[in-house]
């Protein structure tokens, strides 16, 4: 019933969130919202290119190297997001993300796997005794929910999404923001869906379910968008912010989360509180990943590159940063005949 | 008036571009006079492993395509080649200090073996593919398939003509069936290779079929060799190379590896060299449902 309470107040006041309130202030209404992000100063897009692209070109020599391909091992979220998905290929997902090389065992694990919600009960099943926490080497399952990707549907279906999701035993809620909403300047409308969609997280016994929020940044237009899109899923809540579905071109770039990682790090300041960041889709080979590593320990530091902080949502990326790590280990180049089919 | 030297920047060609080595470096080429020609790409391990990709990507398209459509593909090259021939001829004159004619006669050999080998495109299969006897009621048909990727090393000497003829007898028979290669041209005369590369950017073959490095073979080959995604090793020029221990770097990925020849035979056109970067396919067609 609390959720309906939800869709009833939208017009009028904002759904409590804590985040909010104590930023905000107790007056928690869309025109106040509105004047707050409408607030946040603007993005300079050639400076944020430009410094993007300076921290692509870190010369990265070979022990570093070693470090930044295990530790992309260990941030990745390995995804499979098809209408044609099928438990067999769930189960060899989770196969994969469990023993990432079978060639070495050291390898691995991943941080978690992701998949739609009604394939849960099959990744739990197949993860078995490595289903858990990825912070203790044990590896997640991520569900995308709230009518993933479009997010075109209404909120009580988009609840029951997330709730299902959650009942089945998804540890992680990837859910996408209503974007028509959020460009049409419905503030608002987006907090709420946050907010009830974070409520919906919750379990029985008392624990919660991580928010990641998608923005989806290729259809956000521009930085400016993109950066108060990031407040405002950090407001109502998100534990981590989200580039894209994957579904949209252009997905994750490294300007859009660099800006991302800009976000978290002046939230972090104001209030102390870290939140997470997960580019998503487009980022292919180990290079690529490896400036992305760069330009988080650069922009919010070492201790954000940890699994409860930031993630790779890739499913190719994996393949090759296993063939780079061959290379170092035997000394001569591999070929995608020696690492799985995805 | 005299007009500034127009000089060119000889580049390597992979995936169908003309990129500089990765790593900034180029060799000084000399005639056979001792003249400086040019500053050639030295390639380096990571174009090679460059050129490895393109020639994965491109494996799909060009096994893909039909013998027939093959055969037209490369039959189209040797038409570019007669309309540049005298550009041929007077490169391979300044690198093997060869009169007009022997050069031109290299030319032309070099064409004539080209479309030899093009049209073997579309009947290969026919030659060394076969209906098997079975005891059963079956059919039982095996047909040659490309290997995939081949790395070549092409003949380094000049003697006996190593610019034009040595590299297009070395290339043609390994792409004939749909395989992609990447090839070491010959370090002292690669001229010929570089504007061949030119032909082939301008001509139907999709990009990263044909991969061409100048450079050394010595400091390339074992990357090749070794490289796991090489589906095979064709050696023919790398007599001078310590070739034994690329054999045995190449069977660790079980590849199929050609030895180096050297004499005026050397790589004399052959459908065995078009058979060799084959795999055979199998298949059992059961007679009872016709």
């Amino acid at each position: 019933m609390r959720r309906k309470k939800t869709i009833v107040t939208l017009t009028t006041a904002l759904a409590p969130a804590e985040r909010a309130l104590n930023v905000l202030g107790t007056d928690l209404t869309e025109k106040g919202l509105r004047r707050y992000l409408n607030g946040i100063a603007g993005v300079d897009a050639v400076g944020l290119e430009q410094r993007a692209a300076a921290l692509g070109t870190r010369s990265i020599k070979t022990t570093s190297k070693r470090w930044a391909l295990d530790t992309i091992i260990s941030l990745i979220d390995l995804t499979t997001l098809e209408g044609a998905d099928t438990r067999g290929k769930v189960r060899s997902l989770a196969a994969k993300a469990i023993t990432p090389d079978a060639s070495d065992p050291d390898c691995g694990p991943v941080a978690a796997i992701c998949v739609y919600g009604d394939m849960v009960p099959d990744a739990v099943a197949a993860l078995g005794a490595h289903h858990g926490a990825p912070d203790r080497g044990k590896i997640a399952v991520a569900a995308v929910a709230t009518a993933f990707p479009s997010g075109r549907a209404s909120l009580p279906v988009k609840l029951s999404d997330t709730s299902d999701a959650v009942a089945a035993g998804a540890d992680e809620i990837d859910m996408v923001i209503d974007r028509g909403a959020f460009l049409a300047g419905n503030y608002g409308r987006v907090f709420d869906e946050i907010v009830a969609v974070k409520e919906t997280c919750r379990r029985e016994d008392g624990t919660s379910a991580h928010l990641k929020v998608i923005l989806e940044t290729g259809e956000l237009n521009t930085y400016d968008n993109v950066r108060r899109a990031s407040w405002l899923a950090i407001l109502a809540g998100g534990d981590f912010i989200k580039t894209s579905t994957g579904k949209v071109s252009p997905a994750a770039t490294l300007p859009v989360t660099l800006l991302m990682l800009e976000v978290v790090r002046d939230w972090y300041k104001l209030t102390g509180q870290k939140i997470g960041v997960k580019p998503a889709g487009g980022i292919r080979s180990s290079k690529d990943a490896i400036k992305y590593l760069v330009t988080v320990a650069e922009t919010a530091g070492e201790e954000w590159l940890q699994p409860h902080l930031f993630r790779f949502g890739a499913s190719s990326l994996l393949n090759d940063v296993l063939m780079q790590r061959q290379k170092m280990t035997t000394g001569h180049y591999s070929g995608p005949d020696y690492v799985t089919i995805d | 008036m005299t007009r500034l030297a127009v000089l060119k920047t000889y580049k390597l060609y992979i995936g169908g571009k003309f990129p500089r080595s990765e790593s900034g470096r180029v060799y000084e080429l000399t005639g056979a006079d001792g003249s400086f020609i040019a500053n050639v790409a030295r390639a380096s391990r990571k174009d090679a492993r460059d050129a490895v990709v393109a020639a994965r990507a491109a494996v799909t398209g060009w096994s893909g395509a039909t013998g027939y459509n093959r055969g037209q593909v490369l039959y189209r090259i040797a038409e570019l080649l007669e309309g540049r021939r005298a550009q041929f001829v007077d490169e391979i004159c300044r690198q093997e200090g060869v009169t007009a004619k022997q050069a031109g006669e290299q030319v032309d050999t070099a064409i004539d073996r080209w479309v030899w080998y093009a049209g073997w495109a579309d009947k290969y299969v026919q030659v060394a593919g076969n209906g098997n006897p079975v005891s059963g009621p079956y059919f039982n048909l095996s047909t040659p398939e490309p290997t995939g990727v081949v790395a070549i090393i092409a003949p380094q000497h000049p003697t006996p003509s190593a610019s034009l003829l040595g590299f297009v007898s070395a290339i043609a028979p390994a792409l004939v069936s749909g395989n992609t290669v990447v090839v070491v041209a010959s370090e002292k005369t690669p001229l010929s290779a570089i504007s061949l590369s030119e032909v082939l950017a301008t001509s139907d073959v999709p990009g990263g079929v044909i991969n061409i490095l100048t450079g050394s073979p010595a400091e390339i080959a074992p990357w090749l060799a070794s490289h796991a995604d090489v589906n095979a090793l064709d050696l023919l020029g790398a007599g001078d190379l310590d070739w034994v221990d690329l054999q045995i770097d190449a069977a660790e990925t079980l590849k199929r590896v050609l030895p180096p020849e050297a004499g005026p035979d050397a790589a004399s056109p052959s459908i065995d060299r078009i058979t060799f970067f084959t795999e055979t396919k199998t298949v059992w067609h059961t007679k009872g449902m016709i």
